[in-house]
């Protein structure tokens, strides 16, 4: 034991502090520069990318949208997306067609899913009470299996008109939205879950169910407000 | 400060082929195998995570390089996990104003760069104890070598799991695709085959030297 400490300090290594802050406080300095700098000069080309990323997918859940608008909807009111970011309230993406109509409103859902959270932009369509599409924006299913539900076309007929109405009070959906056995879809609000799939398709009834009915009772209390818009050339 | 053993070397084209061939830090070293096998699933992300890695590799090791004498040792480790973290972010954010599609593709294993060991071990093991110019090339050229790898697992996984290479359809509607290669098994089964080539490669090389030359001409 001795015999180690006595070889170990045969050499007095005395920390040098002096260095150490110095070295680090410059590194650390420089750090920041750098990921500052690279922040700034990337920040407006994230947000036009997020921007082209969700009317790509509006364009596709909203059918005969060619304009957007951006609306919060808190619990008491309907109020245009202010230019600054809020994180109160959720966010709407109203479409309108070519005559300034109010064609569809798009909502972003979002649930666990097999390997990570899938989030989807799908389309509320005010004059049938159903969704008329679905887009996944992001997830991590296994490829061939589970990341079917973003291409596979049966599955997607799912969303054509799946059916979100309200009960007599308009404070619930009718009925709630379930993914069932592959085949064995009766109700316009079943989801017909891809056989082999069946977590990924259980993950997107769910949080469209949840999603629709958070939002829908409220959205469509002040729907007119959306309608009254003026167009906004995108 | 540190007084760590300098034995800087000349620059040679073998400095940068070295990466590529001799001390692959896929096929030879067997060092970041993490995003080696996560990201393979296709070319275009393959290349992408290479391009990244590359990147990082390359402007650690200069800073480094550079900061190697003013770095005291007992805090170099944490020095170099700062400066390659710094680079890491900025190749994140890079990649999200590139393109969101391929962002979201390489998910988590673009800040996981920060933990390659290639880097950290390029970084300990070579920039901290050279001048620039070989730490660049050097670190060139393992970039380069590391790349090539992900590209020789991509392109194979995408073209057996998916029929496709870089998106284009390769076969015609009737192929039907090898999902497993896509999958992580698939990730392990093309590591093995390329190592298994590189190694019979390797042999084969060095029967043949000695028997033209009578001596290896190079020692590791």
């Amino acid at each position: 034991m001795s015999d180690a400490l006595s070889t170990g300090s045969g050499q007095p290594a005395k920390a040098p502090s002096l260095a150490m802050l110095r070295t680090l406080g410059l590194v650390a300095a420089l750090s920041g520069f750098f990921v500052v700098l690279a922040y700034q000069v990337t920040k407006p080309m994230i947000a036009e990318n997020q921007r082209i990323a969700i009317e790509r997918a509006l364009f596709i859940v909203v059918p005969g949208a060619v304009s957007r608008r951006d609306f919060v909807l808190t619990a008491e009111r309907i109020v245009p997306a202010a230019v600054e970011e809020t994180n109160d309230g959720t966010r709407l993406y109203a479409g309108y067609d070519g005559d300034g109509r109010l064609v569809g409103i798009a909502l972003e859902a979002a649930a666990q899913g097999y390997q990570d959270v899938i989030r989807v932009l799908y389309g509320y369509d005010p004059a049938c009470r159903c969704i008329r599409g679905i887009e996944v924006l992001k997830m991590a299913e296994t490829p061939g299996i589970g990341d079917k539900i973003a291409k596979d076309p049966a599955f997607k007929q799912n969303f054509a008109a799946l059916d979100v109405g309200l009960d007599a009070a308009g404070n619930a959906l009718a009925n709630p939205i379930v993914a069932v056995r592959h085949g064995s879809k009766t109700e316009p609000w079943q989801v017909d879950a891809i056989a082999g799939a069946t977590i990924s398709s259980k993950a997107v009834a769910r949080m469209l169910n949840d999603s629709a009915a958070a939002t829908l009772p409220s959205l469509s209390r002040h729907l007119d407000r959306l309608q009254q818009v003026p167009v906004e050339v995108r | 400060m540190s007084h760590l053993p300098s034995q800087e070397e000349k620059v040679s084209l073998d400095t940068f082929l070295r990466g590529l061939w001799e001390e692959n830090p896929v096929f030879v070293m067997l060092l970041g195998m993490c995003p080696v096998l996560a990201v393979s699933n296709s070319a275009i992300n393959a290349l992408a995570m290479g391009l990244a890695t590359t990147f990082v590799l390359v402007a650690s090791s200069t800073l480094v390089s550079l900061l190697r004498r003013m770095i005291p040792k007992q805090v170099r480790i944490a020095t170099y996990i700062v400066i390659i973290a710094t680079f890491v972010t900025m190749v994140d954010y890079t990649i999200q104003a590139i393109s969101l599609d391929l962002y979201n593709a390489l998910g988590a294993f673009i800040q996981l760069i920060v933990v390659n060991c290639v880097i950290l071990g390029r970084a300990e093991a070579y920039a901290s104890k050279q001048r620039l110019l070989p730490t660049l090339v050097n670190g060139l050229g393992m970039g380069a070598g590391f790349t090539f790898a992900l590209l020789c697992l991509g392109s194979v996984r995408e073209i057996l799991g998916a029929g496709s290479l870089f998106g284009l359809a390769l076969f015609g509607e009737d192929f039907q695709p090898w999902v497993v290669m896509i999958l992580p098994p698939g990730g392990f089964f093309v590591l093995g085959s390329w190592l298994l080539l590189f190694a019979w490669l390797r042999r084969w090389r060095a029967r043949r030297l000695p028997a033209q030359q009578g001596a290896t001409a190079h020692g590791t």
